[in-house]
């Protein structure tokens, strides 16, 4: 200050210039991967919103026209597949959950020291390719795999016995793909619980049971939605599990999404089935950001 | 002897309640392994015909010859070589922006952590077609280029959150302390900043590279004709998934093993030399 009253010509425009550096400078680190973001996601989006409302086919090309059709008879035409997406994905999110929740409660609680060791094991499946641990599933689980074939020569099976192509395989496969991404939320937000809160429970009486369910569930629960949220989407839209765990009534709409670009070229219908997804998406981030923030999906 | 009564229940009920739980986490980790075992197994099993699913006997032969299929080979070089480039270009940019978010308050923060989200939170199929979408909108051909603009647009965020959970450490103060010494801004990031969010930085990259290596779904949507390692196994199946993706599947996991017991060690290392420090 004292620079800038001695000589207040140049120390003005040097303080300008230093204004304006600080207010440009987190623009100018953003630019370069905010316009990654913008130009292969959020415009990719906007064209993928535009071409849902499209008519007419890949031979005689495509026009604007607001054909909202494309939305009330794509899900109309595909509700079973639809069906099952909110089945099976719902199935798989509940089974992940359950199978995530008491791991990382000890992982978080009573590992001790062990604690980022446990962590690094239950993620070091995870860098096998996501095809190849599904393919693996479809030879465990296989009619006469490694588990079954035993079971059924001893005869603790009848031989016509399956797993595989029905919904609980696909279900099972869902949540064993997206496993991580319930277990690392539900694990961070168990993991920095206050333990002198569960303390003073203790001195207050509180059985076990009851610690758990007054005090470690429910400041828990962001993590359990954020888990809810990162594996249920993902899981709804899926469809590489069906096609190697699932059977011919278990289709799931990403596989129709998929086929209609691939096989069909049908861009409109498609965008349509897609941006369903994308809507179901928003409306599922508002009703969380609404409770809770954004701070347990991405941390602060 | 009431007294008693009610601390040897409790003692039982502790006893049972305290093998459970670590128990089922232990089932749990073998329930996470299994297909991995699997694939491992089946890299040793001597099959002859197209398919590799029943055992019938032991070899080493497909580890002699990991790369004997062309189309394999320059699967997993595409692969290979998208990825590092695809860590490479969002690693900088992902941790220029983890840099800005924590560093500055700025107007349109909250519409950019809600773009991160999305961007982490949208079913692949969804930004999939939506990439396909706007390649075929705007005439820009499939292949290497449109893989390596996807994979960089899914892992930015990735390492944004990694980056920025580090930076949550990180005092301020220092890089003052460093400027008031004379540093400039570029001495600053090069001296003080950049050491210190290091660790941070390499496991972002580690974590693009891993989810880069691994995606199926929205690469093969913009792919075209080019075949990356998984695009490659997804089309064998309807053939027969030959031993070397086995093999190969064995060697990427473990390099992911040996990246991350190396990672985990230098890290207590780092974590018992601050301690001596702050002791001494």
């Amino acid at each position: 200050m004292q620079a800038v009253a001695t000589q207040p010509q140049a120390g003005r425009k040097v303080a300008f210039r230093v204004r304006l550096a600080r207010a440009a400078a987190p623009y100018l680190l953003i630019l370069p991967g905010g316009g990654w973001l913008l130009l292969f996601f959020v415009l990719p989006l906007l064209a993928l919103a535009v071409t849902s409302l499209e008519s007419g086919d890949f031979i005689t090309g495509f026009k604007f026209d607001l054909n909202f059709t494309n939305y009330s008879f794509g899900i109309q035409l595909y509700s079973p597949q639809f069906l099952h997406s909110i089945e099976f994905g719902g199935l798989a999110t509940i089974a992940a959950l359950v199978i995530a929740y008491p791991a990382a409660y000890w992982i978080a609680f009573h590992a001790g020291p062990r604690k980022s060791a446990y962590l690094l094991i239950v993620l070091l499946p995870f860098f096998v390719s996501f095809v190849i641990r599904t393919l693996s599933w479809e030879t465990l689980l296989g009619d006469f795999g490694p588990i079954f074939g035993p079971l059924k020569n001893i005869g603790l099976l009848p031989n016509d016995f399956h797993v595989l192509a029905t919904p609980a395989a696909v279900s099972f496969g869902l949540a064993y793909t997206f496993f991580p991404y319930m277990l690392l939320p539900v694990y961070a937000s168990l993991e920095k619980i206050d333990r002198r809160l569960v303390e003073s429970a203790e001195d207050l009486y509180s059985n076990r049971v009851d610690v758990f369910r007054h005090v470690i569930f429910p400041l828990s629960l962001p993590g359990v939605f954020a888990g809810v949220l990162l594996t249920g989407i993902p899981a709804f839209a899926d469809y590489v599990n069906q096609d190697f765990l699932g059977g011919v009534g278990t289709t799931m709409a990403g596989r129709v999404i998929e086929q209609q670009f691939e096989v069909d070229t049908n861009y409109p219908l498609a965008s349509a089935l897609a941006f369903v997804f994308m809507l179901g998406l928003l409306a599922m981030l508002l009703l969380y950001q609404r409770f809770f923030g954004t701070k347990d999906l991405i941390g602060d | 002897m009431a007294a008693e009564l009610v601390a040897a229940r409790e003692q039982s009920r502790f006893r049972i309640g305290s093998w459970i739980l670590p128990a089922y986490t232990h089932l749990v980790i073998v329930w996470l392994f299994a297909p991995i075992v699997v694939m491992i197994v089946f890299a040793f099993n001597d099959t002859h015909g197209k398919l590799n699913l029943t055992w019938t006997g032991f070899t080493l032969k497909w580890f002699e010859h990991p790369f004997a299929i062309p189309t394999l080979t320059a699967a997993l070089y595409t692969s290979l070589l998208s990825a590092t480039l695809a860590m490479l270009i969002s690693t900088t940019l992902g941790t220029m922006i983890a840099l800005a978010v924590h560093r500055y308050h700025f107007r349109g923060r909250g519409i950019l952590d809600s773009v991160l989200v999305m961007n982490i939170a949208a079913s692949e199929v969804v930004i999939g077609s939506a990439l396909l979408t706007l390649f075929i909108a705007f005439n820009i051909p499939l292949g290497f280029l449109t893989i390596i603009l996807a994979q960089v647009m899914f892992s930015i965020p990735f390492v944004a959150i990694t980056v920025r959970a580090r930076l949550a450490g990180f005092d301020p103060a220092l890089e003052e302390a460093a400027q008031d010494l004379g540093a400039s801004p570029f001495q600053t990031f090069a001296l003080v900043t950049f050491p210190i969010i290091l660790p941070g930085v390499i496991a972002a990259a580690l974590l693009a590279l891993a989810i880069c290596l691994d995606d199926y779904v929205i690469t093969s949507f913009v792919a075209g004709n080019t075949d990356t390692f998984p695009l490659w196994v997804y089309g064998a199946t309807r053939l027969g998934v030959p031993p070397q993706v086995n093999v190969i599947g064995t060697f990427i996991f473990l390099g992911g093993v040996l990246v991350s017991l190396l990672l985990a060690g230098a890290r207590t290392l780092g974590n018992r030399k601050a301690e001596e420090d702050a002791d001494g």
